[in-house]
């Protein structure tokens, strides 16, 4: 039976609040426009452009091998695969023949680079729904990698790894030993995660059911990534346009149907699974060869249009290069995955709780530097 | 006074040696009061240590380390630098109320401690409603979360307190009800009483099956009192930033602070009181030396008060609607159903006692 | 389908229609701005072409003219192709919006037109998304000035 009030002296009133820039769940300089009815998400505006650095007025400035620097700077969670899609710009730019040795380390280390982005995530997802150990169980796994990372090339966070043409230098010798030494240890701790936090029962009803994304919506969204896959989209352009070493590997796209929080959450822990099958695929036999091959000083791309797409942890990264045939690029666009991804926030959150918000915000996995470029 | 007060008497008794009747009488409860006070305020920060180590162990941390042997000295450096804080203030908040808020809080969580049998003699105020006045006493402090919350002139600190209000009154209810059954059996509230009862063997046996499911609800609900993990709703630092403390600093802060320690203090030792023969030794080992009772008393509640340390380093946190779902629709049927069965097994004599 | 294929089913929807493969590794499509919706409504709903998914969303500055290039995809068929549609009024470049069709032009269009000018007709929030509302310019335009924040070699 229905009732309504007749003669109610209650005013309900919709009112704004300003999540961040400065909030916990933000992850960084993010402002949400919040209109709440009560803890009901009414809409969701963001307000961006408190990290924006112009990245892409600075590399019309830049020649090609400065910008792939400045990559490192958007999406810091996966510098090496940013500075990847701009090196493979680059070279197919240029019709360059990679060795195999320099797609199989690019490889290696983007895949590991995706280990380190998930566990990181998956950290700061438990501290978002309110685990707070989770943080630290994730912090553990990544400091391996970085450990990795720092051998390798001297950055822990921002690469530099890769140049126009190949690597910077040659891999370490201890780097195919410290990998498998790390694949053997984060196959145990793996499992750990869905004990600490997958199967635990508050976590779930968390999860399930909350910002539901359908298959349509991702797609006209432009959402990619494990955003994407998590709502049954297959969009990993590793499977669909494969560069480097990715078409001499096996693997499976981690895909669910159910398009809610907890399934973007099993997509990407399936993905740190799939990491390390591709690791493992790769990591004995690295072909032996060159590490670089020879460019001019000064890189001239021919005149005309190239575009790169490549799966970074949050998604798929875009570079579109428009050359005049100069030293410099007339026009650079990055097509960062947070950005896309963002825009869905508002579709997904609206009717949720706060509380429902902040899990969504958690599993679109946002770095805000990706998305103000 | 025709009350028994133990300790307050001996300190009655020395004082009336020395002055009138009259202000021996006000004389002895303000040195009651002082020593609870500095006793307690010393242990709420050392229980503030003792669930950073906690937390750390969960963490793989070491935790404080530095200050101090073994980081003994930590939380009174921090306490030092809290009182040193300027204390700031929105500019259109609620003066009075913002800070009135932070006493209520504190003042409500101490005067809980007065009733608390330590060991026979060691206990302030045996009154005989001593269970009625532990449930209405802990229900003052959400008043200065509400205060605080709304005086603020935040909106994340409203929806904290909103959301407090919300949590406690749910929540009371089944802190009530499942004490309520444990009275069943004592048929008391004299907390001096329901420890002698339990000289037949501690509550929590005596009732067997439905006393460890009001034990079972009683924790869920005195964790949800607290406002801690994973109900911290309140806080729920992802959501509201610091809800509804989101504007205080300094003292008034670590007011806050601190009586969230020892309410958790409070509902271990309630729950040490209730379910588990407060100072009482396990099978009477060590009945010949009362004084131990202390050391019994404050074992069991920080085991239970490490139980929960450990809910919140492990669980995440509820949903403002899940909280309330798992209140009104499971806690208090459940707890219902339970008082019944525990009036039908005093009333046919079905309690174990040894 | 390949790029032969769609140039050839394309063709015959709408007038004027320039194509180029040149310099390029896609099939490019130059569009007049007043043709610019019906062309994209078409790429997506025809069950042929389908290209649902607008990966990217580019204002260029082309001296003199002003534009947008939209990468298209299709999930279905996997063929790409790009589109690309220029003004040559810099004062008050007015284009179409695409939002209604993808919903991921909502965000990319806001980006273009913070930073190239270009006004997007029955876009539902058409304002500043980086930049603050009272900055003046527009900065990835190759004219775009600004002595204190830009090194200018």
């Amino acid at each position: 039976m229905e009732t309504t009030l007749i003669k109610s002296n209650f005013k309900s009133e919709e009112y704004f609040i300003n999540m961040g820039p400065q909030h916990p769940a933000t992850h960084g300089v993010l402002r949400l426009l919040l209109t709440i009815d009560g803890e009901i998400i009414k809409k969701v505006e963001p307000d961006l452009g408190y990290i924006h650095r112009s990245i892409e007025k600075m590399c019309e400035r830049d020649s090609y091998q400065q910008i792939v620097h400045l990559t490192d700077r958007m999406d810091y969670l996966s510098s090496h695969i940013n500075n990847e899609a701009v090196c493979l710009t680059v070279e197919n730019a240029l019709q360059l023949d990679i060795p195999d040795r320099v797609k199989v380390i690019r490889t290696i280390l983007g895949e590991l680079t995706r280990i380190a982005s998930h566990t990181l995530w998956w950290g700061v997802m438990g501290m978002d729904v309110g685990a707070l150990t989770t943080y630290f169980y994730g912090f553990r796994d990544r400091e391996m990698i970085n450990d990795i990372f720092e051998e390798t090339c001297g950055a822990r966070l921002t690469m530099n790894y890769n140049i126009p043409g190949g690597l910077m230098f040659d891999i370490h010798p201890n780097f195919v030993q410290r990998t498998k030494d790390f694949i053997k240890h984060f196959k145990t701790k793996l499992p750990e995660y869905d004990t600490l936090l997958t199967g635990n029962v508050i976590f779930q009803k968390r999860m399930k059911g909350v910002g539901i994304l359908s298959k349509e919506d991702a797609i006209s969204f432009g959402a990619s990534g494990p955003v994407g896959r998590g709502s049954g989209y297959s969009c990993d352009v590793r499977k669909h346009h494969p560069y480097s070493a990715y078409d001499k590997v096996t693997f499976n796209e981690a895909l669910k149907t159910e398009g809610d929080t907890f399934a973007r959450y099993q997509v990407r822990i399936q993905e740190m699974w799939e990491s390390m099958a591709i690791i493992e695929q790769l990591i004995d036999n690295i072909p032996e060869g060159d590490v670089q091959v020879a460019t001019n000083a000064v890189i001239k791309l021919p005149k005309g249009e190239f575009y790169q797409k490549v799966e970074t942890a949050r998604g798929e990264l875009g570079v579109y290069i428009i050359s005049t045939g100069t030293k410099n690029p007339y026009r650079v666009k990055f097509r960062s995955p947070g950005f896309s991804n963002l825009s869905l926030l508002n579709h997904i959150a609206v009717g949720g709780k706060i509380g429902d918000l902040v899990a969504s915000m958690a599993t679109l996995d946002l770095v805000i530097p990706d998305i103000d470029r | 006074m025709n009350i028994s007060l133990n300790i307050t008497e001996t300190i009655q008794e020395w004082l009336m040696s020395m002055m009138p009747e009259g202000v021996a009488s006000i004389a002895a409860m303000v040195t009651v009061a002082l020593i609870y006070l500095i006793i307690f305020a010393v242990a709420g920060l050392y229980l503030v240590l003792l669930e950073r180590r906690v937390a750390a162990w969960f963490q793989l941390r070491i935790g404080p380390n530095r200050v101090g042997p073994l980081g003994l000295l930590q939380t009174m450096a921090d306490a030092l630098k809290l009182v040193s804080k300027e204390l700031t203030g929105t500019i259109k908040a609620d003066k009075f109320l913002y800070n009135l808020a932070p006493y209520f809080v504190i003042v409500s969580s101490l005067m809980a401690l007065a009733v608390f049998p330590f060991t026979k003699e060691f206990q302030a105020f045996d009154i005989n409603i001593g269970i009625f006045f532990l449930i209405a006493i802990s229900s003052i402090g959400v008043i200065g979360i509400l205060l605080g919350g709304w005086s603020s002139n935040n909106k994340f600190a409203l929806i904290g307190a909103m959301r407090s209000g919300v949590q406690t009154i749910s929540y009371e209810l089944s802190v009530g009800l499942s004490l309520l059954t444990m009275i069943v059996i004592t048929g008391s509230l004299q907390l001096s009483e329901i420890v002698e009862v339990q000289k037949q063997g501690w509550l929590i046996l005596q009732g067997h099956v439905p006393a460890i499911i009001a034990f079972m609800v009683y924790m869920i609900a005195g964790t949800a009192e607290t406002n801690r993990a994973p109900f911290d709703m309140v806080e729920a630092e992802s959501e509201l930033g610091a809800g509804f403390h989101t504007e205080y600093s300094g003292m008034k802060f670590a007011y806050f602070f601190l009586a969230e320690f020892i309410n958790m203090f409070i509902i271990a030792a309630i729950a040490t009181t209730v379910f588990f023969g407060a100072w009482l030794s396990p099978f009477g080992i060590t009945e010949s030396l009362p004084w131990l009772g202390v050391f019994w008393f404050l074992g069991k509640t920080l085991i239970l008060v490490f139980l929960m340390m450990w809910f919140r380093w492990t669980f995440p946190r509820l949903r403002v609607d899940q909280l309330l779902t798992l209140e009104w629709k499971y806690l208090l049927p459940i707890n219902l159903i339970n008082i019944l069965i525990m009036a039908i097994i005093v009333w046919l004599n079905l309690t174990i006692k040894f | 389908m390949t790029n032969e294929a769609l140039q050839k089913l394309i063709n015959d929807w709408i007038p004027d229609l320039e194509f180029s493969e040149e310099e390029s590794q896609f099939l490019n499509i130059t569009v007049k701005p007043e043709n610019l919706h019906q062309l994209m409504s078409d790429l997506k709903s025809n069950k042929e072409t389908s290209f649902d998914y607008l990966f990217c969303l580019s204002g260029v500055d082309w001296q003199p003219e002003l534009g947008v290039v939209y990468h298209l995809e299709s999930t279905t068929h996997r063929h790409i192709i790009v589109v690309k549609v220029k003004t040559t009024d810099r004062e008050n470049p007015v284009l179409d919006t695409v939002c209604d069709i993808w919903r991921t032009a909502e965000f990319h269009e806001r980006e273009v037109f913070d930073f190239f000018g270009i006004k997007f007709n029955n876009h539902p929030n058409l304002k500043r998304l980086f930049l603050t509302d009272e900055w003046e310019g527009f900065p990835l335009r190759k004219d775009y000035e600004d002595e204190i924040n830009m090194v200018i070699k």
